[in-house]
């Protein structure tokens, strides 16, 4: 195991990461069709206290506002030119609000454009934005690295290995979205979890799993696959549930009990980071944080 | 008969070359386009589309078998126009203002021009009077709107609420989908259809047209 990630395990056993970033900061001011990590550069106090908020709910660790952060994603703004000093400042504004109180993971998500042979973007071109990134993110401070919600395992590598590269010996986490079928878990672009467990290891991710697209009860079932293909730590982030529509407002339904609920099963399964997506909120890395501690007292973690 | 089976059987198979080849071929012999599109390209993409509803392939297949079918189609446009071959009808696509997400959108506008209809797609950020001012450029029957985010969803709505102040609603049929979006949602904004997925997208199009 990587040793940084060892050590951390040691003393924590699991760590807890953090809940969403979006609905924060659409919360905070973030307007409709405005790219999220401009804020980064044009109002750096919103990321820097979403991550005081996830730390003082609990969160060992968060993540900066860089999900859309590599230079394809920011084309479709019209920033690409500036991906360097949004992901720069992404990662300052999450150290800054996590003030030496937890670890801060740099988020790198999908590029938004389909690979070749499938799409028209070269993997070359993805590589070199991956790595423009993962640079500017370690630049600014970042612990570690979490690729996430990656639907294609191909652009997953690539991103893996551009993070890897940045890092040096510091950890890779590495977690793709999976949809249910008759035939088990599978991405969009049909990869499964034995293919992600060992394509993701061998690019050099440090944890892998999933995150986004379920509801907690469909991660522990995502985890369960992971842990009979690999031995590497698992990293899950569930939605709170599915979104239900009431009163024409969108509305996920696991409340922080709920998710509180499944968090020992998904301990049992062998998870070893677990925080939240869409939907969550610090109210939920709270009710988690409570559960892993009455865990720890009881020498069950 | 054979050839075009074999169309439908290469297209299937993502091979863009063999299809238009084939294509080609068929064309040579005399056959008429609308049964080159119907018997060769269009049942080939029905193939690949029941593949891809039941799981047994996923996404890349059908963009390779896509492309295969446009490989055929560049050859038979023409001769479709020139032999005065209708299409399955004309429909305007988009992702919907402040949304950039283009996936699922892009694989329904696949799935209607495998199922022989006029796509015109407006790409990412569509703004509702950019769908209106395209369905009166094309006189189109329907408007596919895709959200992948629970904030942009409400823009179908202003779309929904366009036509009708328009006086376009019931002429043009507005079909809905995209992650966050439910049949409830759609009967809520008082959109005409909701599709689930590229396939079932073709199935209420195909069902909305027929009505009208």
């Amino acid at each position: 195991m990587n040793a940084q990630l060892e050590n951390l395990l040691a003393k924590k056993k699991v760590l807890l990461a953090d809940g969403a970033m979006g609905t924060r900061l659409q919360a905070a001011g973030l307007k409709p069709g405005e790219a999220p990590e401009i804020l980064n550069l044009t109002r750096p106090e919103i990321p820097r206290s979403i991550a005081a908020e996830y730390i003082d709910a609990g969160s060992d660790l968060v993540h900066t506002n860089s999900f859309g952060g590599s230079p394809l994603k920011l084309a479709a703004h019209g920033l690409a030119g500036r991906c360097e000093e949004i992901n720069r400042a992404a990662a300052a504004a999450a150290v800054n609000g996590v003030a030496g109180r937890g670890l801060v993971s740099g988020s790198i998500g999908p590029c938004g454009r389909l690979l070749k042979p499938y799409g028209d973007v070269d993997p070359a071109e993805v590589l070199d934005g991956f790595r423009i990134q993962a640079a500017a993110l370690v630049a600014g401070g970042v612990d570690l690295l979490t690729i996430e919600t990656m639907t294609d395992l191909a652009e997953a590598v690539l991103a893996v290995k551009a993070a890897r590269e940045a890092l040096g010996h510091r950890a890779v986490l590495a977690s793709l979205t999976f949809d249910p079928t008759p035939r088990g878990w599978f991405t969009i672009m049909g990869n499964d979890v034995a293919a992600a467990a060992g394509e993701l290891a061998a690019a050099g991710a440090d944890a892998v799993g999933s995150n986004c697209g379920q509801g907690t009860e469909g991660m522990l079932s995502v985890a369960l696959d992971f842990g009979q293909v690999t031995d590497l730590p698992l990293l899950i982030q569930a939605n709170a549930g599915l979104p239900v529509l009431e009163a024409g407002e969108v509305h996920y339904p696991e409340t922080p009990a709920d998710m509180a609920a499944h968090l020992p099963d998904l301990v049992n399964a062998g998870v070893k980071i677990i925080g939240g997506c869409c939907g969550t909120s610090p109210d939920h890395i709270v009710a988690l944080r409570g559960i892993l501690d009455q865990l720890k007292a009881a020498d069950k973690l | 008969m054979e050839l075009l089976d074999r169309i439908a059987e290469q297209l299937d198979q993502g091979k863009a070359d063999q299809v238009a080849a084939l294509t080609a071929e068929a064309i040579a012999l005399g056959l008429p386009a609308g049964t080159i599109l119907n018997e060769g390209l269009i049942a080939g993409m029905d193939v690949v589309g029941e593949k891809f509803r039941t799981h047994q392939v996923f996404l890349p297949h059908v963009l390779l078998s896509a492309r295969a079918m446009h490989a055929g189609m560049d050859l038979l446009k023409p001769l479709l126009i020139q032999q005065d071959v209708p299409s399955a009808g004309k429909a305007v696509l988009g992702t919907v203002r402040g949304d950039q997400h283009d996936i699922g959108k892009n694989l329904v506008g696949i799935m209607l021009e495998g199922a022989g209809f006029e796509v015109i797609d407006l790409g990412t950020d569509v703004a509702p009077e950019k769908f209106l001012a395209a369905v009166r450029e094309h006189d189109a029957r329907v408007i596919g709107m895709s959200a992948l985010l629970t904030t942009t969803m409400p823009v179908m709505k202003e779309v929904v609420d366009l036509l009708t102040r328009e006086g376009l609603a019931g002429r043009v049929k507005t079909v809905i989908g995209g992650a966050p979006v439910t049949e409830d949602y759609a009967r809520e904004i008082g959109a005409d259809a909701y599709a689930f997925d590229g396939i079932s997208a073709v199935d209420r199009i195909r069902q909305l047209v027929g009505d009208a």
